[in-house]
């Protein structure tokens, strides 16, 4: 997807461009006025003014990040204050420690909280759920597709939204902010509601 | 498509069904027949596994009837890795569908690979919770599996030979026939839909985006990281890979080639980089060698 060459003043969003629906996401933030480049290598990271990881398998962006030597300098742009958004195996990747991981999994960390992965079960256990965005107060349409929810999370963790599990009736965070760090269990790049997105441009 | 309201979770919607194949592209998803194959498979970065009892090739040098495999086996491989795990249908074969949904398994696969138990009607995939990937050859078979309720599209290529020809030929087709929508003026495309033998509302669909409206990956005769790529590069959004890797010298090393491979298939160091050095690929049959009544792209209608 090639970003929108009419929008100069537009801020440059990275998307992690290793595996996942990475195409959806810069649809969703070259509408918002972004200019968006995929990211594979380090030396595009060093031009993005913030960076989004799609929805995807984490197990194989965690393989792909580190088998290409880009692993170390994602971490350290998150460290130096780069504004991150990630979504379901984004949110794996951002998390700094993981339940139901495969063996050696990696995480880039960032965010203080332990993910459970597939915490919803498998695909036929993945749905379309109204949540409520904490944000604004009001409801959000939210696609979970084998996603992960937080299981535990340091007290200065803002939790953004919730979701009860169906398979435990407790309630989970779905959605959490931690200085200009934003990790979402559901896919907001595929829901046509662009109001995550536009959280992480307003943290440039 | 579903807007709920309800606050209860809406299972099996065309978003979750096509999101979820959105979130494999760019991926490999590989034929494993054990548990310890799965494992390797995972290990390599693939992005799902297709579980079966026997690799196309093997199906193909073995000939008899190919069913749905053992749901012991499938359960098995289910519980050795955490990616997604795909499982075969027959083409046809609701009953097989019905069991490899009951099973939980993550995607079925309405495969030609397998020996058909209609030569009429495919599954009426809208019945199911679980998503349904099916083959085809060009865009009026995709449209007509898209119409069925199937949820992602691959090109059938001839699989089991190692030989990429009839994938490279099904993926310039689709991308032809994309671009020709495109380009005719809308009151033509009443015709094309006619002689597509597609529904008219998804044949203006494809002319007004460009695309098909389900993810497309390519299939059949991939065997090397080379290969891959060119499917990338001709439009596929990722890459299945059947008997390629496990009959190949070095599986674990070609598996991990052909990952990186599709992630920079643009990139010809890449590509280059990790060609070196697999190991025999799998030996192969020319398609031209395959008689006709064995070709088994030729399944499906």
């Amino acid at each position: 997807m090639s970003a929108q060459t009419n929008q100069t003043e537009g801020p440059i969003v990275g998307v992690l461009a290793l595996q996942g629906d990475v195409r959806e996401h810069a649809a969703v933030l070259a509408e918002l006025g972004a200019t968006v480049l995929p990211v594979r290598r380090a030396t595009e990271l060093a031009q993005v003014q913030a960076l989004v990881i799609p929805g995807g398998e984490s197990t194989t962006m965690d393989k792909l990040l580190r088998a290409f030597d880009l692993r170390d300098a994602v971490i350290a742009a998150i460290d130096g204050g780069l504004p991150v958004l990630g979504s379901c195996a984004g949110m794996v990747l951002l998390a700094r420690d993981i339940e139901g991981g495969i063996e050696g999994q990696q995480t880039l960390g960032g965010i203080p909280m332990t993910v459970r992965r597939n915490a919803f079960g498998r695909q036929v256990d993945s749905s379309e759920v109204a949540l409520t965005w904490a944000p604004d107060g009001s409801p959000m349409h939210a696609t979970f597709i084998r996603a992960p929810w937080v299981e535990a999370y340091d007290a200065d963790v803002e939790v953004l939204a919730t979701v009860v599990g169906t398979s435990d009736n407790d309630t989970h965070a779905v959605a959490v902010r931690y200085g200009k760090r934003i990790a979402t269990a559901f896919h907001p790049e595929i829901s046509g509601d662009h109001r995550v997105h536009q959280l992480l441009l307003d943290l440039i | 498509m579903s807007q709920p309201d309800a606050k209860s979770p809406q299972v099996g919607t065309d978003l979750v069904k096509r999101g979820m194949a959105e979130m494999l592209k760019g991926g490999v998803i590989m034929d494993v027949v054990t548990a310890e194959q799965a494992k390797i498979a995972e290990d390599a970065g693939a992005v799902a596994v297709m579980a079966l009892e026997r690799v196309p090739a093997d199906i193909r040098a073995q000939g008899g009837v190919s069913r749905s495999s053992d749901p012991d086996m499938i359960e098995s491989i289910m519980k050795a890795v955490s990616i997604p795990v795909m499982a075969k249908a027959r083409i046809g074969h609701f009953v097989e569908a019905q069991i490899l949904e009951s099973l939980g398994v993550d995607y079925i696969d309405e495969s030609e690979v397998l020996t058909p138990a209609d030569y009429t009607h495919h599954i009426d995939k809208w019945n199911f919770t679980v998503p349904f990937v099916c083959g085809a050859t060009n865009l009026g078979e995709a449209l007509r599996r898209i119409s069925e309720g199937a949820a992602m599209i691959r090109s059938k290529g001839e699989a089991g030979t190692g030989d990429v020809s009839n994938a490279t030929t099904h993926m310039r087709t689709l991308r032809s026939q994309i671009l020709h929508l495109t380009s005719m003026p809308k009151d033509e495309l009443y015709v094309a839909a006619k002689e597509l033998q597609a529904p008219l509302q998804l044949v203006q669909e494809v002319a007004a985006t460009g695309k098909l409206p389900v993810v497309t990956f390519t299939a059949g005769g991939i065997a090397t990281p080379a290969d891959a790529a060119m499917m990338m590069q001709l439009g596929a959004e990722g890459v299945f890979v059947g008997s390629g890797i496990f009959k190949s010298g070095n599986p674990e090393q070609r598996a991990k080639a052909i990952v990186k491979a599709t992630t920079f298939f643009d990139d010809a160091s890449v590509v280059a980089d990790v060609s070196r050095g697999l190991g025999e690929a799998m030996v192969g049959i020319n398609v031209d060698e395959v008689p006709e009544p064995h070709r088994l792209a030729e399944r499906g209608w």
